[in-house]
């Protein structure tokens, strides 16, 4: 079981290990300890998952050009007053 | 350059060339003209021959005039369908020098049915040519992130495709960030800005994967897709490109060397991330899935457990004190058993040894007609002749009493 909180995952490394917790119980050759440890990281792991996809908004930025030459980024507002999605 | 004639005076050496160097001059100059090195020629279809080797030859005429023409074996290979003797056909492809030869030829790449329009015939070429580069090749195609975090945008900011694209992408992938580098998409400044935003795009570290995007329109507002630029800049894309560009049966060249080539602006969105409510699903799965494989391993662990506890239960001390008890009553009964057999054993032998002795008495030897003779003075048995002499008394024991007797007449029989 790896160590770290669960919450500051990103989604796919969540989604990641929690693939990994299923593999690493489906191959069987764990503790009792060892297998409910897996499990309950499992879920938190899945709970977490969840909860991003559900809580998440679609950030969109746009690169406009610097004052100093390249380009930098800007939150896209979509035309005036108009919703953009 | 050709050798210059050399005047000295007013005598002029006259320079003599060979002719390979006059044919090689010649083709210098046919070279170095860009006119002649992408063309378009149209014309009639004579002597047409496919040698051996693969290679095409044949004439290009009209009513005042003709070109020799050669269309090498790897362009006729590409080519849908060769033209036939007396086609009307438009050529695409350069004019060089035949030094063997002295003549010039047009190198075609690509041929096809007169009355086309200039736009189509434009696009088969870069098509073919491409193409022939390997700039299509599936081995190019690089796999999609399964998980997007950062997916690049390439469309113009007025248009529709961008709203459709963003309402997709929120709708099933929103932990995505979208980096929107606007460019016009139609127009003669759109391959240049479609361009620089890819590069932009690709200057961004974060961007993992790239849109570019245009809803539909004419071939004419589509062209910019078909650019060469904006063809290599789709092929150089540091990251995989998905192309979503017109309609349906819209094909550009970017399509061509895209990654991955969707129909319409919004099904490249669709492709690009995976959608939020199948994750839920697969989530939902992989959490049942958790539950049985920990209920199976709780399920192992009890069935463990109470065969150790029977293990435990069978080495106790308290069961080892009855087992022994239980072995001691076991060897008690089976002594007991023994001992029994032994006094019946003897018990036979006892009746079967009266027997014997019953039919071995005396007694019964008297009643069958024998007598004992006991001396009369010391009572000892007579067994023989001299042990008594005439006169002497005997008692005589009978089977039911005695009675005494005197010895007469002794005879020994001499046995």
């Amino acid at each position: 079981v790896s160590p770290g909180n669960v919450e500051s995952l990103s989604f796919e490394q969540a989604f990641q290990e929690l693939e990994e917790a299923i593999q690493q119980l489906e191959a069987g050759n764990l503790t009792l300890e060892e297998s409910i440890a897996l499990f309950e990281r499992g879920t938190q792991l899945a709970a977490h998952c969840s909860k991003l996809l559900d809580q998440a908004e679609l950030r969109v930025r746009q690169l406009v050009p610097a004052p100093e030459g390249g380009d930098e980024l800007a939150e896209f507002r979509g035309e005036a007053g108009e919703e953009p999605f | 350059m050709l050798p210059r004639a050399h005047c000295a005076g007013s005598r002029c050496d006259m320079q003599i060339l060979r002719v390979s160097q006059i044919n090689r001059y010649i083709r210098d100059l046919l070279d170095g003209d860009q006119a002649l090195q992408n063309l378009w020629l149209e014309g009639e279809v004579s002597n047409f021959t496919q040698a051996p080797s693969g290679h095409v030859y044949f004439t290009l005429k009209d009513e005042a005039s003709q070109i020799r023409c050669v269309m090498w074996r790897s362009r006729a290979n590409q080519q849908v369908r060769l033209p036939r003797h007396g086609e009307a056909v438009v050529a695409h492809g350069y004019i060089a020098v035949y030094e063997a030869q002295g003549s010039y030829q047009f190198y075609v790449d690509l041929i096809q049915p007169a009355g086309l329009g200039a736009l189509h015939l434009a696009f088969e070429a870069l098509k073919a040519r491409l193409e022939a580069e390997g700039l299509f090749a599936a081995e190019r195609k690089r796999p999609l992130p399964r998980f997007p975090k950062t997916i690049g945008l390439v469309t113009s900011p007025q248009a529709a495709a961008l709203r459709d694209i963003l309402h997709i992408l929120s709708q099933r992938y929103p932990l995505a960030q979208v980096i929107l580098a606007p460019a016009m998409v139609q127009g003669e400044e759109a391959p240049a800005q479609i361009v620089a935003a890819l590069a932009a795009l690709n200057a961004q570290p974060e961007v993992e994967v790239i849109i570019l995007a245009r809803g539909g329109g004419s071939l004419e507002e589509l062209w910019a897709f078909n650019d060469e630029r904006v063809a290599r800049a789709v092929a150089a894309s540091r990251v995989p490109l998905v192309c979503g560009v017109g309609h349906e049966t819209d094909f550009t060249i970017a399509d061509f060397v895209a990654d991955v080539r969707a129909p319409t602006p919004t099904a490249a969105a669709a492709l690009v991330v995976p959608d939020r409510r199948e994750l839920q699903v697969v989530i939902e799965q992989r959490r049942q899935r958790l539950l049985g494989l920990v209920e199976a391993r709780l399920a192992d662990g009890h069935r463990n457990l109470s065969y150790t506890r029977q293990a435990l239960h069978r080495y106790s001390p308290q069961a080892q004190v009855f087992a022994y008890r239980q072995q001691v009553d076991d060897l008690l009964s089976r002594a007991a058993r023994r001992v029994e057999h032994r006094l019946q054993l003897a018990r036979e032998r006892l009746i079967s040894r009266s027997a014997q002795l019953a039919s071995l008495s005396p007694l019964a030897t008297l009643e069958r007609g024998y007598a004992i003779v006991r001396h009369g003075r010391n009572g000892q048995i007579v067994r023989l002749v001299r042990q008594v002499r005439p006169g002497d008394a005997v008692d005589v024991r009978v089977s039911d009493g005695t009675f005494g007797a005197t010895v007469g007449r002794q005879k020994e029989l001499g046995l």
